[in-house]
């Protein structure tokens, strides 16, 4: 099966190389065999990759340990969910899932778009190709082959890391992949307009869905990667500004100032330098976090082993920029605005200073990730910048970014007036206020969150007061009761609404990163009966006793847990199990080091976090953490609402307005055509 | 003034404080990430370098760790090959940390020759990947 994955690595390389000339040549002379012949080879290549991926699933299902990836990342004793996910464990499997399913989204994408870009496809076929013959030829030319065999056949593999054997980490990875690669869509379109210097506003409409796509994916891929870093690393948060998360974090901001600025575009023509820039740049961010994840040159915890397919990537990146932007730049006097700010106090100006603070905001990302690089380049000697730095630069970013989610909305077109200006915000600034000073008065005394949430409770009345003015709009004219109302007002203007409640997801999660200015934490070594007490945010008393050390054998691990009751001012409310695991192969010898897996009691205002450090050597004397994390549980679900928000902006169908508006415009221009 | 210098204004301003914002970010929170010999070499040229939070990477010497559980104290040496500096750190260490593997230790080098470490990260660099059989 190997062979056969191997020669469909080939059979993909080469289509790949065909389908590039063909659809660039076929497109630029206008051959419309030549541009079909593309469109013909990424299906191939599609096909191709997935017989790959089958044959590579069937090695690591059959346990064909000669194969030196299924050596390296599976064994007998591995739980199937795992070794299945073994698919993207690795470096040499990651690479051939990425190009799998850029050649998959790329087909979608060729049979979805509707007939009237039909003249962008080729080019788009083109570039998905490019891309993808680039993954490949990685696997190809850059020993990374997954189906490369050892020279003799090992009893049993290793298996896979245990921090990898979390279910957070089987759809983790996957997402975050499904988001990296579907950025290559917009960014086939975006260079395929410029190509064919068709810069009008349909191929607009072809990208924001794909965008929106791949923002969903990429921010459910975060998501979950802080709840895998949460439960599994147990070091007892979420976000570390490591490289690694940097640099999802970045395409992420520029998608979403894309997804802003776009309807600027689309309402007013304006921006549309701006707005390709930012998909250009969204693009060659997500391959820049590819290299950083596999090129090691940045110290991470996440990274994979360095190995030469850094400088491949390395070699990409600069290639790719470069074109993209010589192309870019040869357009530009196509890219002329329609219309010109008129006011300040307008939506248009409210979504320019928030493009400018995502970019500002993926800027200093950007440049504390890369500073250990730039000041040893410079200066000669390395200089770090941890979470201090970003958290001093994108708090305060941050917080004007959750000002603006809340007048943005609201605020009118071109100009606002100052009667629109006190109807809008009389009310949400009265809410903000009255936050503010509750929690004042509560005794909060922590200035960024004592802002972030009065700016949470400002941005949420915003929020409800649309939603109630819609309701009550369709009660008046349609008769319809609330709920109704509710139900049809989001369905009938899926954009709008669904973005307002991608932004209530967005409050939920500024207040519970608000809440980890809280944290408390303390390390204890205690006996069987001793306990240790910790004060909550809140003024209540936790208690944790220590009561035992059990130890037992599971599945594939030796589990050394401890049992730890928790009292909240004297009264009993559950137990804590922390356990240290080491976990062996399946002639029971240790496989990695002992690994930490952190318990966690999850509550509404807060979560109770505790950590086994380890037993001391033959007694039930243990090392043990315990952390209070307000507000943690708002997190998860912030997220969940933030994706909810995301797929009601992204359902099919309805039309929204833009759509409608868009086709309405080509339905003119086509008639003018004709005359 | 029309809106355009408006905006302008508004756009310099918000550009101004990021640049403002990371400038400051580095001179405040940056810290010095060296080799032993680095250190060792700043510190023979300039002793201010005593006391000053940094981040060392380099690799554990073998046979060097000792660890007491009970009052959650580790202490091991570093090198780089050339210089060697022993550590000490009260905290848990992270799973992947044992002896040989390559640190980042972020802490401060005390008169004493010691570097007092507040985090101790192991770098793995084959984190996910197992360990390769010799």
């Amino acid at each position: 099966m190997t062979v056969l994955g191997s020669l469909m690595l080939w059979l993909a390389f080469l289509v790949g190389l065909w389908g590039t000339l063909a659809g660039f040549v076929g497109g630029l002379q206008g051959r419309p065999g030549l541009a079909e012949s593309a469109r013909q080879a990424v299906f191939v290549l599609c096909g191709a990759l997935v017989v790959a991926v089958v044959s590579l699933e069937w090695a690591l299902f059959h346990h064909d340990f000669n194969v030196e990836y299924v050596a390296a990342y599976t064994s007998r004793n591995l739980p199937t969910f795992y070794t299945w996910s073994a698919l993207y464990a690795g470096q040499k499997g990651s690479l051939l899932f990425w190009a799998t399913v850029l050649s998959g989204f790329g087909s979608l994408a060729l049979l979805l778009t509707p007939r009237r870009q039909r003249p962008l496809l080729p080019y788009v076929a083109a570039v998905v190709s490019l891309v993808a013959t680039f993954f490949i030829s990685v696997m190809l030319f850059g020993h990374a082959s997954p189906f490369e065999r050892l020279a003799y056949t090992p009893a049993d593999g290793t298996g896979l890391n245990p921090q990898l054997q979390n279910p957070g980490m089987v759809f983790h990875p996957p997402m975050l992949y499904l988001g990296y690669i579907s950025i290559t869509i917009p960014f086939a379109f975006a260079i395929a307009a410029l190509v064919s210097k068709r810069l009008d506003v349909e191929w607009l409409v072809a990208i924001r869905k794909w965008t929106l796509l791949s923002w969903l994916f990429l921010s459910i891929g975060i998501c979950l990667g802080m709840w895998w870093a949460y439960v599994e690393l147990g070091w007892g948060g979420y976000w570390a500004w490591d490289p690694v998360e940097n640099a999802s974090l970045l395409p992420w901001l520029a998608m979403t100032a894309f997804l802003h600025s776009v309807m600027i575009q689309e309402k007013r023509g304006m921006l549309k330098k701006w707005n390709l820039g930012l998909i250009i740049g969204s693009w060659l961010l997500s391959i820049f976090g590819t290299f950083i994840t596999r090129s090691g040159v940045i110290s991470s915890v996440h990274s994979f082993t360095q190995s030469s397919v850094g400088y491949f990537f390395l070699f990409f990146l600069l290639a790719a920029g470069t074109a993209s932007f010589a192309l870019y730049a040869n357009r530009l006097p196509l890219l002329g605005a329609e219309a010109q700010l008129e006011s300040m106090v307008s939506r248009e100006a409210s979504f320019l200073f928030n493009n400018l603070l995502f970019v500002g905001i993926a800027f200093s990302v950007l440049w504390g990730t890369l500073f250990p690089i730039l000041s040893e380049l410079v200066q000669g000697t390395k200089v770090t910048v941890g979470p201090p730095f970003f958290n001093l630069v994108n708090i305060p970013l941050g917080l004007a970014l959750l000002a603006l989610t809340g007048i943005g909305p609201l605020i009118a077109w071109r100009r606002a007036s100052l009667p629109n200006l006190q109807r809008q915000f009389a009310v949400p600034a009265t809410v903000g206020a009255f936050t503010l000073l509750i929690l004042l008065v509560t005794g909060m005394r922590d200035v960024y969150a004592l802002i972030a949430i009065a700016l949470g409770g400002f941005v949420s009345a915003t929020i409800v007061l649309e939603f109630a003015r819609g309701m009550r709009a369709r009660h008046r004219q349609y008769g319809e009761g609330y709920v109704l109302a509710f139900a049809r007002l989001i369905a009938r203007n899926r954009r709008r609404y669904g973005g307002y409640i991608v932004h209530a997801g967005m409050v939920m999660l500024f207040v519970a990163f608000a809440g980890m200015a809280f944290k408390t934490e303390t390390e204890a070594t205690l006996r069987p009966g001793e306990s240790v007490s910790l004060r909550s945010p809140y003024g209540s008393t936790y208690t944790f006793t220590h009561l035992g050390i059990s130890q037992y054998d599971a599945l594939n691990r030796q589990v050394t847990a401890a049992t730890v009751e928790v009292q909240r001012d004297g009264h009993k409310i559950g137990l804590l199990s922390p356990e240290k695991r080491q976990h062996v192969d399946s002639f029971g010898r240790p496989t990695f080091q002992p690994s930490t897996e952190p318990s966690i009691m999850s509550m509404l205002r807060e979560d109770l976090y505790s950590v086994l450090g380890g037993v001391v050597n033959g007694t039930e004397q243990a090392v043990f953490r315990f952390t209070i994390n307000p507000l943690v549980w708002w997190v998860w679900y912030g997220g969940v609402i933030v994706a909810l928000g995301g797929v009601i902006v992204m359902w099919p169908g309805g039309g929204s307005p833009a759509v409608k508006r868009t086709q309405a415009g080509y339905a003119v221009k086509l008639v003018a055509e004709a005359q | 003034m029309n809106a355009g210098t408006k905006f302008a204004i508004g756009a310099v301003l918000i550009v101004g404080s990021v640049g403002y914002l990371m400038a400051s970010g580095v001179r405040e929170t940056g810290q010095y990430f060296l080799t032993p010999s680095e250190l060792s070499q700043k510190i023979a040229v300039d002793p201010s370098f005593y006391n000053v939070g940094m981040k060392v990477g380099a690799r554990v010497v073998q046979g060097t760790v000792t660890k007491d559980l009970a009052t959650r104290t580790l202490r091991f040496q570093v090198t780089d090959g050339r210089a060697r500096y022993p550590v000490e750190f009260r905290g848990l260490p992270p799973d992947t940390f044992t002896d040989s593997v390559e640190v980042v230790v972020e802490g401060r080098l005390r008169q004493d020759g010691v570097i007092y470490a507040t985090n101790v990260l192991a770098k793995c660099g084959s984190r996910y990947e197992a360990v390769p059989k010799a």
